[in-house]
């Protein structure tokens, strides 16, 4: 066996609820800290406001996708009937566009759904396996009925006492300190 | 898991759910059908659901060995059972899509108890549609000619003919709601790992959980994600049976060139798949004993719905008879007095006893309210919805222009063994769905409780 040194990562305090939660966020936010989060069982509303988050920009990088896929499906098809193998079908004219639009269409939301699915993933850093709340037994509760706030050790003004008094003093109960076993 | 602190009661009618509930006593509840002892009833079910699905795959075994010919198409009736199915199992998913998409996008906060296994039924009913076309091109082995892959022979599909549109259009359908399906579920998955025993269902529900934590950070990039899909999906409950539709509307056979099509064939879409919704649901809640969570509430807007569609449906077909007189057509006149008083005139009028009159039960509240009533009115719909689209489909091939074509159409036993086995494959992949993933999405029920509101006092006369 290799020597293990206990390394703190993080701090974590439970909320007793979606109200207190909020204030305590706000309080958060107010006395500086930078590297937290709000965890909960389901998203809160009023929560982005309390900590500052500006409005996810996934809905641009949806839009750019619906756009690349629906000229990129009239492409193809303009591409395929007119120029490669030009076929004249009930008599239209080779770009007959109107037949066309289902199938753009249709390609376009597949390539949105894909963007929406996978951009959000992205955003969030997921899949992530390992992450220091993961460490905290209690933890397994969030995705139950429990809340809480999480500090990262990076955090500038992260201290091991201070933060977890901090914690405590905005009404954090079952506050701990996330540690990991560094080889 | 620990109790909240606090156990507030709330008075039962501000509630979307019934009983005493909490957001540990919907984890309960949701996780408990998966992780208690699998009832009885189950294998049961699944035992004959694995019986029809072992005829579904003998019957495709046996239409790919010999060909088409087993079934009992003929000239003029190119077009049968196959046809019929796809229609009827892909109009069934909308339901789904609707409850998913269109009711969130109008916060309709009722349908989080029945989203989640709705949703699932469109993946199923979806998997059980697509199977018929693709057996019915002939040749399955050349099928991926339907995709605009370079081949041999050098040739492109051709994107003008609706056959091609549907294959984008139901394709699209499949992929963007199994997309939907899981950014539901990836919040739940994280619950069911967190609360995984064994070191198996740890793995498995880790790695689809993908590391969810459950971070405001995360939520808010979720919540728009989530946003964006119901968007998305909202115009393909409308687009994708507008599409199939055309498959019928663009050819010019005397009671297919209509173009009321699409939107009579949206309308009864939604009101099979409310029906194939309701008649589950009613299975679900009874063997699992959801009754609170699945509320005789929420059953009575689903009637309601039924109720309205019903009559888009019942508006539609008395139109199509009204346009044939106007259009001066005689074409088109015979085709519809040939549809009710013709060789088919029997499956006609099942149809218009299932889709007209039954729905009709559901303007009495007390019927809307009795589960058996709705129970055998949304199975008599759905027979009556498959009716439609056989009465469409064979009564105007059977007797197209000329009278030297007709001929009478049945299906033989291929045909029949096919669609009673692709019910096989829906139930079979329906209860292994609700054994093994959460049949309500719990992330999203717990927000209907009124503690999940961050201003809530705990009042219960706010």
């Amino acid at each position: 066996m290799s020597n293990k040194v206990i390394k703190t990562v993080g701090a974590i305090a439970r909320f007793r609820g979606t109200g207190h939660l909020l204030e305590a966020a706000t309080r958060m936010q107010e006395s500086g800290y930078k590297k937290y989060d709000c965890h909960s069982p389901f998203p809160i509303h009023g929560l982005d406001k309390a900590m500052g988050l500006k409005r996810s920009s996934l809905g641009w990088l949806v839009g750019l996708a619906a756009i690349i896929g629906t000229t990129g499906a009239l492409a193809l098809q303009w591409w395929t009937a007119s120029i490669d193998y030009p076929l004249v079908i009930s008599g239209k004219p080779l770009f007959s566009y109107q037949a066309f639009v289902p199938v753009t269409f249709a390609i376009g939301v597949l390539l949105s759904a894909f963007t929406a699915l996978i951009g959000m993933l992205a955003f969030n850093g997921l899949p992530r396996f390992n992450h220091p709340v993961f460490n905290s037994d209690q933890f397994k509760g969030v995705s139950d009925d429990l809340f809480f706030i999480s500090v990262e050790v990076n955090d500038p003004q992260f201290d091991e006492t201070r933060t977890i008094q901090f914690l405590e003093s905005i009404g954090g109960t079952n506050c701990e300190l996330l540690q990991e076993n560094e080889e | 898991m620990n109790k909240p602190a606090e156990n507030i009661t709330i008075p039962a009618e501000e509630l979307l759910l019934k009983g005493e509930q909490t957001f540990s006593s919907i984890t309960a509840k949701i996780t408990g059908v998966i992780e208690k002892k699998t009832p009885r009833m189950w294998f049961l079910a699944l035992g004959a659901a694995l019986s029809l699905l072992m005829i579904l795959f003998g019957s495709i075994g046996f239409l790919i060995w010999e060909g088409v010919g087993v079934w009992g198409l003929n000239n003029p009736v190119g077009w049968g059972w196959a046809i019929i199915n796809f229609v009827w199992w892909v109009g069934i998913g909308h339901a789904g899509t609707l409850i998913s998409a269109i009711l969130f996008l109008l916060r309709q906060k009722w349908r989080t108890s029945i989203n989640r296994f709705a949703e699932a039924m469109t993946l199923f009913a979806v998997s059980c549609a697509l199977i018929f076309p693709g057996i019915h091109v002939g040749r399955i082995w050349i099928a991926y000619y339907m995709f605009p892959i370079p081949n041999q022979m050098d040739i492109w599909p051709n994107f003008r003919s609706p056959l091609l549109w549907d294959v984008f259009a139901v394709g699209t359908y499949f992929t963007a709601s199994l997309l939907f399906w899981y950014t539901g579920l990836i919040p739940d998955l994280a619950t069911m790992r967190d609360r995984a025993v064994t070191k198996f269902k740890k793995i498995i529900f880790g790695v689809f959980a993908l590391g969810w934590r459950g971070g405001n950070r995360q939520w808010r990039h979720y919540e728009l994600a989530y946003l964006i899909l119901a968007g998305i999906s909202t115009p393909l409950v409308l687009s994708v049976h507008s599409v199939v539709s055309t498959d019928f509307a663009v050819s010019i056979l005397p009671g297919w060139h209509t173009t009321i099509f699409p939107p009579y064939f949206v309308a009864g879409a939604i009101f099979s798949g409310f029906a194939m919704v309701m008649t589950l649901s009613i299975i679900a809640r009874k063997i699992f004993n959801l009754e609170n969570l699945i509320t005789i509430d929420h059953l009575e807007k689903i009637n309601k719905i039924m109720l309205l569609t019903g009559m888009m449906v019942g508006y539609a077909y008395s139109i199509e008879f009204f346009i044939a007189w106007y259009s001066g057509n005689i074409y088109e006149q015979f085709a519809f007095i040939n549809r009710a008083f013709g060789n088919y005139s029997w499956a006609y009028w099942i149809m218009i006893t299932c889709n007209v009159l039954v729905p009709q039960l559901f303007w009495f509240k007390k019927l809307r309210r009795a589960v058996p009533v709705m129970f055998i009115a949304s199975i008599l719909i759905n027979v009556g919805m498959w009716f439609e689209r056989f009465v469409i489909v064979v009564s105007s091939l059977s007797r197209d222009f000329l009278p030297a074509n007709w001929d009478y159409y049945s299906p033989t036993m291929w045909d029949i063994m096919t669609f009673v086995g692709s019910f096989g494959l829906f139930f079979t992949l329906f209860l292994l769905f609700i054994r093994v993933l959460p049949m309500i999405a719990m992330s999203e029920i717990k927000t209907v409780l009124p503690e999940s509101d961050p201003h809530y006092t705990g009042d219960r006369h706010e």
